[in-house]
């Protein structure tokens, strides 16, 4: 359905966007995962045809952004951060403008907008003022306004942001409820929001596509990467050492205690090792004493810190 | 053409929906009316002077005392009133982030300029229609020639749609309503007082300036005489103005 390769786009000497590539097949629901300003919103902008491209092409549902713009716009419903809205507007005045400019054969206008309404349940405020709307029902109007024309594709920049957590899980239920007949784009900088609606999650970090998979297994695969804690009484440098010698070690993280040479470790390790017991002997050859053990799996948002921080490579 | 009218009619309830239409309509009507007033009251007296002294000599002309000085002041007002027409058109939905939807809607960027440009027209062609009732008032009383009061009505609204083209291409520029208004306002100044300098400067340089000048190309108008070098110089203006406004929709797109 909508298919990105290759896309640049600098602003000056700013890569904004670097050389991303992806598909989203139809049905879909694509989350993008990244800190602020890490290209998310300029990747959207570029597929919604809003900005050109530096360089690079996007697709949608066949037809290429920049030579068919108005058949790409007319197939994408777009919900920018802060939904396009005029507050000296009645939401039903409102919908009624964006149903025409999608292009909404003017009969069925009145029909269109019912359908939208009941579907994102703002029926009862359809002739109050937007400007007067609390700030969830204004964030529903962008949404209803994006599904005008029942548009196959919808993308969403941080649709979540600035809501308080009941107007969060509603919005999450809207979202799961449009999946059923749409492909969805959306961007979050919260973790759990994209392992709880989204198929699969792009991560993007300054502008680079980090990694693209399915939450399940983007967990798995570094879950594979074992973590193992440890609490050493010992030399700290000497221990970081003697761990640092073992077979498929790939990092380790130390964080002294309170008590004189008594640290804990954090030791991580190839995909599918268990080094509990190597862990375990070293310490005990090396006459320390060993405090505690355990093994854990990386969380999502450990892989996304991981994915995203500089100073640690990832593979 | 559907969506010039839809985009259009969106922006003319958004003006008539807020005091702004209201303010500056009010403000302009004040304003023409207090020098209507104030020119209407010095004929009479002139004329009534004019009559006591000569028994019935040579006639006062009502088009030429009365009418085309209104004209002339109404020309130069527009420039001080036009600012706060178009300072809303683009800024506003920069602002807000409207502009988005514009953008991402299946629109061409000609449709958004002219359905733009034509509600801000429409503001300013009500405000200049409204004075019309005083020219009413002359005719009720009096028998002032229609056709150099016509032509000068035309006069004002082409010079008006050079002006609010102006207008509307910088409100593209930014984002800010001030920054657009005292941008446009200077950018009317500018043409007007240029007409100054052509007074003062040399010759060739003399009629250039002459030429640009916004009010100088009024001048037969509000005689009542037309002249089509000034049609194709208002016509020009707007042309312009509105193609620079599609330009810098359409750059502001690769600058983000």
């Amino acid at each position: 359905m909508i298919e990105v390769k290759n896309l640049v786009k600098h602003y000056g000497s700013v890569r904004a966007v670097d050389d991303i590539s992806f598909s989203v097949e139809k049905g879909e629901i694509l989350g993008f995962l990244g800190p602020n300003a890490a290209g998310k919103t300029t990747t959207m902008r570029i597929i919604t045809g809003y900005m050109p491209a530096t360089s690079g092409t996007v697709r949608v549902a066949g037809y290429d952004v920049f030579e068919d713009s108005l058949e790409v716009k007319r197939r994408i419903g777009y919900l920018p951060e802060t939904p396009p809205l005029y507050f000296d507007m009645r939401v039903r005045d409102y919908l009624k403008f964006v149903a025409r400019i999608k292009g909404v054969e003017p009969k069925t206008i009145p029909v269109e907008i019912e359908r939208v309404a009941e579907r994102i349940s703002i029926t009862d405020v359809l002739d109050n003022h937007i400007g007067k709307l609390s700030k969830g029902y204004k964030q529903r109007v962008g949404f209803a306004q994006a599904l005008l024309n029942n548009p196959p594709v919808l993308i969403f920049d941080e649709p979540t942001n600035g809501l308080d957590p009941r107007q969060i899980i509603e919005v999450r239920e809207i979202i799961k409820s449009l999946s059923f007949d749409h492909t969805i784009i959306l961007s979050t900088h919260i973790l759990p929001e994209v392992s709880m609606t989204c198929n699969r999650v792009a991560i993007i970090n300054e502008g680079k596509l980090v990694k693209i998979d399915t939450p399940d297994n983007l967990q798995t695969q570094l879950q594979g990467s074992e973590a193992v804690t440890l609490e050493v009484e010992g030399p700290i440098e000497e221990v970081q050492a003697a761990i640092q010698q073992l077979n498929q070690v790939t990092a380790i993280t130390v964080q002294p205690s309170r008590k004189e040479n008594v640290a804990t470790y954090r030791v991580e390790t190839a995909a599918g090792t268990d080094l509990r017991k190597e862990l375990a002997a070293t310490v005990v050859q090396n006459s320390w004493g060993l405090l505690g053990l355990k093994s854990e799996g990386l969380s999502l948002e450990d892989i996304f810190l991981r994915l995203t921080t500089k100073e640690e490579e990832v593979n | 053409m559907g969506n010039i009218w839809t985009i259009f009619k969106r922006d003319l309830k958004g003006y008539f929906s807020s005091p702004i239409a209201y303010v500056v309509i009010g403000l302009f009507l004040i304003v023409t009316g207090i020098f209507f007033y104030l020119l209407l009251s010095s004929f009479l007296q002139y004329s009534y002077a004019v009559m006591m002294q000569q028994r019935g000599g040579m006639a006062v002309n009502v088009n030429l005392m009365m009418i085309r000085p209104f004209l002339l002041n109404m020309s130069v007002i527009v420039l001080f009133v036009i600012p706060m027409i178009t300072m809303r058109s683009f800024s506003e939905e920069k602002k807000s982030g409207t502009v988005e939807l514009l953008l991402t809607s299946p629109l061409t960027t000609t449709q958004i300029v002219f359905g733009k440009f034509l509600a801000t027209y429409l503001l300013y062609f009500v405000m200049v229609a409204v004075t019309f009732l005083f020219m009413v008032f002359l005719f009720i009383w009096g028998k002032p020639a229609f056709w150099p009061i016509f032509l000068g009505y035309c006069g004002i609204l082409l010079m008006g749609g050079g002006l609010v083209a102006l207008g509307n291409f910088i409100s593209s520029l930014t984002e800010n309503q001030i920054v657009a208004a005292v941008g446009t306002f200077g950018a009317t100044m500018l043409l007007w007082v240029i007409g100054f300098a052509g007074d003062l400067s040399g010759k060739v340089l003399g009629e250039i300036f002459r030429y640009l000048s916004i009010v100088n190309h009024f001048e037969d108008f509000s005689k009542g005489v037309f002249d089509t070098s000034h049609l194709v110089y208002y016509l020009s203006l707007s042309f312009l103005m509105l193609f620079l406004t599609y330009q810098s929709i359409e750059s502001s797109k690769w600058r983000g």
